[in-house]
C-alpha cells in the first residue's frame, strides 16, 4: 500500500553553508529497518528533483532509528545568497514527509499515526 | 550537578525569554544567550558602518536590565553570550552603564581576538582560506570581504568564569562551546578529556536554538498539549558529562524523546564527525531515555581531538536585493502569478537593467519547496503569493526593480491584490565564506570590566 511518509517517520531540516540537512526519524524499530532499506539517497535525490542537488549524502544512525541526508548544493547558494524564500532549507523536513512511500501490507501499520488531541 | 539554560535562540528572539526562564529557575547556575548565526557579523558591520556606536546584538542590553531585579535579590546566575559580535567591548561598556545606574556590581569578562580579516587579507593565497564549501579562493572575493572571525572555543570562557566574571560576552565563539564553557570552569574537565567534552557539545548543540529543543517547529506540533508559552530548554549536568534535557513544568511546550532526536539532527553532517573547536563528537552511541514527564536523559556520546585549525566565518558583500510581493486570487492564479512576474521583469529590462539574479515564486502554490506539488499530486489552490526577489552588483538596477511593482495593480489580472507595504525595501547582500586558520595564529584574549 502506499502512505505518505508522514505515517512512520517525523523530520527537521536545516541549513550548513549551501547545503541542507533532513534528519528523518522513524517512528518505530521497524520502521527504521524498512526505511534504511527503501529511503536510499538516490529516492531522496529524485523527490527532490526541482532543487537541482548536487549529490545526496545518507548517513545511518541506528543508535536513535534516523537518517540524515546531505542535500548538497539545495539551496542555490544558501542562507545568504539565495534569493529563495526557504533559503535555509526549513520547509524541507516537511516536504520529505509528504513522500508517497510503497510499503508492503504485512508491515502495516509499522508506527504509530500521530493524531490530534 | 550544575544547570545551564538557554533563552536566546539568535538575534530576533524573544527579549522577555530569558527573565522568564531565570523566574521559572531561580537556581538555574548559568544562563546562555546565543545571538549570532553565519552572517550576523556581516549585518552588524554594516550596522556599524552607519553608526560606529553599533557592532553588537543590542538586544542583549535590554536583556542585562531585564535580569537585574534578579541580582539585586541575590540571584547568583552567571550568563555567558556571544552578543558582543564585532564590538565586544562596546557591548560590555554599554552593560556597565546600565548596571552601575541600576547599583548592580558585576564582573563582566570580555573574550575578543577572533577576528582574522587582517590575516586573510596579508596572504589571500593561503589554500586554507579557500572556500570549505566550493573550494573557489579567497582572492576572488577579497576586495569585498566584509568579516573574517574564527570561532573560538570553550577554554576562554571556562577562564573568564574562572577568573570571577558574572557575565561574559563573546565575539564568535562557537555555539556548543557556550555551554562546554561553564561544564569545565566548574567540574575542572582537563582539554584531553574529549568524551565528557563530547557529552556537553551535545548539550550544547540541543540547547543553542532554545525552544526547538521543546517542542518548538517539531513535526507533530499541532499535537503538543500545552502549547502556549513554549518553555526554553535546560541541562542538568554532572562531572561525568551525562546530562538531562528538561524544561520547566509551569511552561508551555515538551521535552520528549521525538523532540529532543529532531534537534539532535539539527544542522549536523557526518554524525562521527560533528565538529567543534574543544572537540571532535560522534552522535552514533548516544542514548536517550525517558526520566519522567519532559526529562530526557542524554548518554554514550564519544570524542577524539579536534582539528589543529580553527573554521572562520567570513563575509563578503555582493551586492544589493530587494523583495516584492502581490496577492492573486481567482482561477489559474499560479500562471497568472507567473507572468505577472515575468511583465515586471521585462519592465526592468526596459528601464535599462538586465537583471543579474532572479526568482519568481507563487507562495501557496507549491513553490516553496519547488517540485513536491507536483509529485504529491494536489490541487490548484484558489489564491497564491506572487513573490519577487532579485539581487544585482548595481544599486540603480535593484531601485528600477523596486519602482516595477505596484502597477502590477492596474494591468496585472483580475483578483491582484495586497499591495499595502510600499516600495520594496533595498537591502546589501553579503555572501558567506567558511574557511579554515591554524590554530596557532590566533590567541582569544580575555579581559574584565566592573560595574
Amino acid at each position: 500500500m502506499k502512505i505518505p511518509l508522514y505515517y512512520i517517520a517525523y523530520a527537521r531540516s536545516g541549513d550548513k553553508g549551501s547545503n541542507a540537512n533532513i534528519g528523518v526519524i522513524a517512528r518505530s524499530e521497524n520502521a527504521y529497518l524498512f526505511l534504511k532499506e527503501y529511503l536510499t539517497s538516490e529516492k531522496v535525490e529524485k523527490f527532490f528533483f526541482r532543487l537541482k542537488i548536487r549529490e545526496v549524502q545518507r548517513y545511518e544512525l541506528p543508535n536513535l532509528g534516523a537518517l540524515n541526508f546531505i542535500l548538497k548544493g539545495a539551496l542555490a547558494g544558501g542562507g545568504s545568497l539565495s534569493l529563495r524564500t526557504d533559503a535555509q532549507g526549513k520547509a524541507l523536513g516537511q516536504a520529505i514527509l509528504e513522500m508517497p512511500i510503497e510499503i508492503p501490507d504485512e508491515l502495516y501499520p509499522l508506527g504509530e499515526i500521530p493524531s490530534s488531541s | 550537578m550544575i544547570k545551564i539554560g538557554n533563552a536566546q535562540a539568535f538575534w530576533g528572539d524573544r527579549i522577555e525569554a530569558p527573565a522568564e526562564l531565570l523566574a521559572e529557575y531561580p537556581d538555574l547556575d548559568y544562563l546562555t544567550l546565543d545571538y549570532l548565526s553565519e552572517v550576523s557579523l556581516s549585518i552588524m558591520a554594516a550596522q556599524q558602518i552607519k553608526d560606529p556606536d553599533l557592532g553588537y546584538a543590542h538586544d542583549f542590553i535590554q536583556v542585562v536590565k531585564s535580569l537585574i531585579p534578579f541580582w539585586k535579590k541575590g540571584n547568583k546566575v552567571k550568563v555567558i553570550a556571544n552578543a558582543g559580535g564585532l564590538a565586544p567591548r562596546k557591548c560590555a561598556e554599554e552593560c556597565v552603564k546600565i548596571l552601575k545606574e541600576a547599583s548592580c556590581p558585576l564582573q563582566i569578562g570580555i573574550i575578543h581576538g577572533d577576528d582574522v580579516k587582517g590575516i586573510i587579507k596579508a596572504d589571500p593565497a593561503d589554500p586554507l582560506f579557500n572556500n570549505l564549501d566550493t573550494g573557489a579562493p579567497i582572492s576572488s572575493v577579497i576586495k569585498n570581504l566584509q568579516t573574517a572571525n574564527a570561532y573560538f572555543g570553550a577554554r576562554p570562557v571556562s577562564e573568564a568564569l574562572i577568573q570571577g566574571a558574572d557575565i561574559v560576552i563573546t565575539g564568535r565563539v562557537a555555539d556548543p562551546s557556550l555551554t562546554v564553557g561553564p561544564c569545565i570552569a566548574h567540574f575542572g574537565w582537563p582539554a584531553h578529556d574529549f568524551d565528557k567534552l563530547a557529552q556537553a557539545t551535545v548539550a550544547g548543540h540541543l540547547i543553542e536554538c532554545g525552544t526547538q529543543a521543546t517542542g518548538g517547529i517539531s513535526t507533530d506540533w499541532l499535537q503538543m498539549p500545552h502549547w502556549k508559552n513554549i518553555g526554553f530548554p535546560v541541562i542538568e549536568i554532572d562531572g561525568s558529562g551525562n546530562f538531562v534535557l528538561t524544561k520547566s513544568s509551569a511552561a508551555g511546550g515538551r521535552v520528549t524523546i521525538e523532540t529532543v532526536k529532531e534537534q539532535l539532527l539539527y544542522e549536523i553532517g557526518d554524525p562521527d564527525a560533528y565538529l567543534s573547536p574543544d572537540v571532535c563528537v560522534s552522535l552514533s552511541g548516544i542514548r536517550l531515555a525517558g526520566r519522567g514527564k519532559d526529562r530526557i536523559a542524554v548518554e554514550g556520546a564519544k570524542g577524539k581531538s579536534p582539528p589543529k585549525t580553527y573554521k572562520v566565518s567570513a563575509t563578503y558583500w555582493n551586492g544589493y536585493r530587494a523583495e516584492g510581493t502581490l496577492a492573486i486570487f481567482g482561477r489559474n492564479v499560479r500562471e497568472k502569478a507567473l507572468r505577472c512576474g515575468q511583465i515586471i521583469l521585462d519592465n526592468v529590462c526596459r528601464s535599462g537593467y538586465q537583471i543579474e539574479n532572479s526568482c519568481v515564486e507563487c507562495i501557496g502554490a507549491g513553490d516553496l519547496v519547488p517540485g513536491i506539488a507536483e509529485t504529491v499530486s494536489w490541487n490548484e489552490p484558489l489564491e497564491c503569493m506572487l513573490r519577487i526577489c532579485v539581487s544585482d552588483h548595481r544599486l540603480e538596477a535593484v531601485e528600477s526593480f523596486s519602482t516595477q511593482i505596484a502597477s502590477a495593480v492596474t494591468w496585472g489580472p483580475q483578483g491582484i491584490t495586497g499591495y499595502t507595504g510600499g516600495r520594496p525595501h533595498i537591502r546589501p547582500v553579503y555572501g558567506f565564506w567558511p574557511c579554515l586558520i591554524p590554530a596557532e595564529s590566533v590567541t582569544p584574549q580575555i579581559e574584565f570590566k566592573r560595574s
